[in-house]
């Protein structure tokens, strides 16, 4: 039998950086294909090329045995090629119906709602679903969207149906629908491709499974061939010796402590402690609740619970609280919520710090002097000053959030997402600076979806699951799989305690 | 680069061409007289627009500033007519009317200002609606006419349009004041600074611990008192105010900001840019009213061109920034 889908040595490059190395990838019909990897193994960008969302700079895909160059995402799914991506791809304005119908509308010079009304209640009622095809896509719960984004699939009569972590938004029962659905369409002789977090999952449904890691095929294996634990095994693993800076031994004592703090909906009863020196890793999958645990301790979001400083119990309610209390945050969303784009070095650098530039008047000799000491401190290049930033590589400015972050000189500092979209260089290069803060005897919180970071960066490491701590590693504990079994719940070993 | 300055020069190239057209084509154009004439004029516009330059550079917008201006001028000489009995003619009246103008013109920046920050309602939706409030609660009060001034409060209140200092009118010192005042709280103020970040990116300046909602309100504050001021200035010359008032002032206040190349969607403010936007748009104005070239009635197509030009150079800027 020939796959319906298939990739020869394909590899992917942005600009210099290459993400794929020659993968070889295919789907038959009435299989389900399970692909599985950590956040960054290049999973999104296979299923991109899969989806015809981009071209491989090498290597070729073959449909149905024969090569194709696809130029777009519609025109794979004029193929038959459907992805249903993560965030999805559904109008909030227009219905249920209306989406599923959006562009290959029925009815001649006017449409027949009618008829879609009819097509898309069908579709849904294959789902169980209980949704009219009449509702708006913004009133729904992200789950229903999920739905309805599975029905627009179905409705354009998917050969090869590409599911990017359909499970993560759903509930257990939706969970327990999809799988009837995953399996019909199998028996249906369609080619699915799933991804998901949860391992227990891939096991139950795959019949194949393909393990990616930094953009290469480490494991093949078929159904019963791979344990869950094996899986998280073949997921991580490498070695990290050059790229992170010796570990620090020289501890102070607690400086922030948290008990009981919940940020609703979503955080509840997290505890924790943080020494002077120290890095902490907190770990978890996206919607663990990580982000929103450090925007709660820093003020930006509502909170309950206790934080004490040095012992002594402190109320932060506002990022200027926090900057009192000496705690910074740097964002993990460097483009919208970190750097003004349009705006130069200089007035990103002292935005939230301006009150040191003067009473009444800016000091614009001493914001120039402070980013002069910003460029050598963390080694930012830029070919001008005064240079829109959003003109400088990712690795450039997140030096100079960094730099932003660093510049009330906090004592404790919490980094979300470090290096996210960052080349391996300045990967490093970062990792040495939050060494040097440490060493320097600032406590630094490093949340990452990056599993060589946390393992290579953290001192200890809190993973969170489900908005909750689902336990803390220390020194030798630390490993990528006791890290692994943590976030996907298939361990309680290590107890929930600091 | 050479996009960059010529957006920036534009306006000012523009304004010389004006005058340089206006003597040309007529002797009287460059006397002291017209020259008084076309800056009192522009003085109530250009205060407004100061304000609004700020509004905007914040991704604020401030529609009901004409209807706010002839609804504080009601305000005031109503408040004044009823405390000539009490006060008398003579300074404290004068000072009184200033307070009710300054007053009211605060409480309706705040009313804005509130409602689009703390009700998180759309600047736009929000002074459109105050805007007909203004308008027609001022048509209302003069009863579809016209609320003058007692005379003889009109009398002694009269110099403080059409006298000054220094062979200056009043309306003239107080716009350079303000525009100077302006500029520099732009660019050299944290309040400046934030007005852009804020237009910039709002989610980020949220996270650089700057208190956006408060900085948006003080914008529509300021815009509002400036409008009181502008009002003080404004009522001596007429005496009167009513429902036609301040018409369109608010669109020419926001022309003046877009010409003089503040970003209409905010983050980039230019305050001597509005300055010279309004001097722009009444120059226009003034040589059609002296010259017999083109028909004053042309005016407003005239006014248009020079928004939609100005609009065009700024977008040159901002794809010359972007690459």
């Amino acid at each position: 039998m020939t796959p319906c889908l298939s990739l020869s040595d394909v590899r992917k490059a942005f600009g210099p950086i290459e993400i794929l190395h020659g993968i070889d990838f295919d789907l038959y019909p009435g299989e389900v294909h399970a692909l599985i990897g950590e956040n960054g193994a290049g999973k999104s960008t296979l299923m991109k090329i899969l989806g015809g969302y981009l071209r491989p700079t090498s290597g070729s895909v073959q449909l149905d045995g024969a090569p194709v160059s696809f130029q777009s995402g519609a025109e794979a799914e004029a193929r038959g090629i459907v992805v249903i991506h993560q965030e999805f791809n559904l109008a909030p304005d227009l219905t249920v119906a209306d989406n599923i119908y959006l562009g290959r509308e029925l009815g001649g010079l006017f449409l027949d709602h009618k008829a879609m009304r009819e097509g898309a209640q069908a579709l849904l009622d294959q789902l169980d679903c209980p949704v009219s095809p009449d509702a708006r896509i913004r009133d729904l719960p992200v789950s229903d969207r999920q739905m309805v984004e599975i029905a627009k699939a179905l409705g354009r009569k998917a050969r090869v149906l590409i599911m990017d972590e359909p499970s993560a938004v759903l509930t257990q029962r939706e969970v327990q629908v999809l799988f009837r659905i995953i399996d019909k369409l199998r028996s249906a002789g369609v080619a699915l491709l799933y991804t998901s977090h949860r391992l227990e999952e891939v096991s139950h449904l795959a019949d194949r499974i393909t393990v990616l890691r930094d953009g290469a095929v480490v494991r093949r294996a078929m159904r019963n061939e791979l344990s869950e634990d094996g899986m998280a095994t073949a997921m991580v693993g490498r070695d990290l010796a050059d790229i992170f800076p010796p570990r620090r031994t020289d501890f102070g004592p607690v400086v922030l402590e948290v008990q009981d703090f919940a940020v609703p909906p979503l955080v509840q009863g997290v505890s924790l402690a943080l020494r002077r020196g120290e890095v902490l890793g907190i770990s978890g999958l996206f919607g663990a609740g990580r982000t929103e645990l450090a925007e709660g301790l820093v003020g930006l979001r509502p909170h309950h619970g206790i934080i004490r400083r040095n012992g002594a119990a402190v109320a932060v309610r506002s990022l200027s609280d926090a900057e009192r209390h000496g705690i910074a945050y740097l964002t993990e969303d460097r483009k919208e919520r970190g750097l003004l784009l349009d705006k130069s070095l200089r007035e990103n650098l002292t935005l939230s710090t301006l009150r040191r530039f003067g009473a009444l008047f800016l000091s614009r000799p001493a914001e120039d002097a402070a980013l002069t000491q910003a460029i050598s401190d963390f080694d930012i290049r830029a070919p001008r000053r005064d240079i829109a930033v959003g003109n400088l590589s990712g690795g450039n400015q997140q030096k100079l959030l960094l730099a932003k972050t660093m510049l009330p000189a906090p004592e404790i500092v919490i980094i979300d997402e470090p290096t996210r979209g960052i080349d391996i260089g300045t990967k490093s290069q970062i990792y040495h600076f939050i060494d040097r803060l440490a060493r320097q005897g600032l406590s630094v919180i490093v949340i990452s979806s990056d599993m060589p970071e946390i393992l290579g960066l953290s001192d200890r490491v809190l993973v969170m699951r489900q908005g909750r701590v689902a336990g803390v590693l220390d020194g030798t504990d630390i490993s990528e799989t006791a890290v692994v079994r943590l976030i996907m719940g298939t361990s309680e070993k290590a107890a929930p305690h600091v | 680069m050479s996009k960059i300055s010529l957006s920036a020069t534009g306006p000012l190239a523009a304004l010389v061409l004006l005058v340089v057209l206006g003597a040309f084509l007529n002797d009287n154009f460059l006397s002291a007289g017209n020259i008084t004439n076309v800056l009192a004029r522009s003085a109530f516009i250009g205060m407004i627009a100061v304000g609004m330059t700020f509004v905007i550079t914040s991704g604020g917008l401030d529609l009901s500033v004409g209807s706010m201006a002839a609804f504080i001028a009601g305000m005031m000489i109503l408040a004044m007519n009823a405390l000539v009995p009490t006060l008398g003619i003579g300074m404290p009246l004068v000072l009184a009317g200033m307070a009710v103008a300054l007053v009211v013109g605060l409480l309706a920046g705040v009313g804005n200002g509130l409602l689009i920050t703390r009700a998180g309602i759309e600047p736009f939706i929000v002074t459109l609606g105050t805007m007909g409030i203004f308008r027609s609660l001022v048509t209302w009060i003069a009863d579809g006419g016209t609320l003058s001034l007692d005379f003889e409060a009109r009398q002694f209140y009269r110099p403080v349009y059409y006298d000054g200092l220094f062979g200056i009118a009043w309306p003239i010192i107080v716009f350079a004041i303000i525009a100077v005042a302006g500029e520099i709280t732009m660019r050299h103020t944290r309040f400046g600074r934030y007005c852009e970040a804020i237009g910039s990116n709002d989610k980020v300046a949220r996270y650089s611990a700057v208190k956006v909602e408060r900085v948006q309100l003080w914008t529509y504050i300021a815009l509002g008192m400036l409008v009181g001021l502008a009002t003080i200035l404004y009522v001596p010359r007429l005496g009167s105010a009513s429902g036609s008032t301040g018409l369109l002032w608010e669109l020419e206040a926001i022309a003046a900001v877009i010409i003089g190349g503040t970003a209409l969607k905010g983050g980039y403010g230019r305050v001597w840019g509005t300055v010279v936007g309004v001097l722009i748009l009444s120059l226009i104005d003034n040589i059609l009213n002296l010259a017999d070239l083109v028909s004053p009635y042309l005016n407003g197509a005239i006014q248009g061109v020079i928004i939609v030009l100005a609009v065009v150079l700024q977008r040159g800027k901002s794809s010359a920034e972007g690459r």
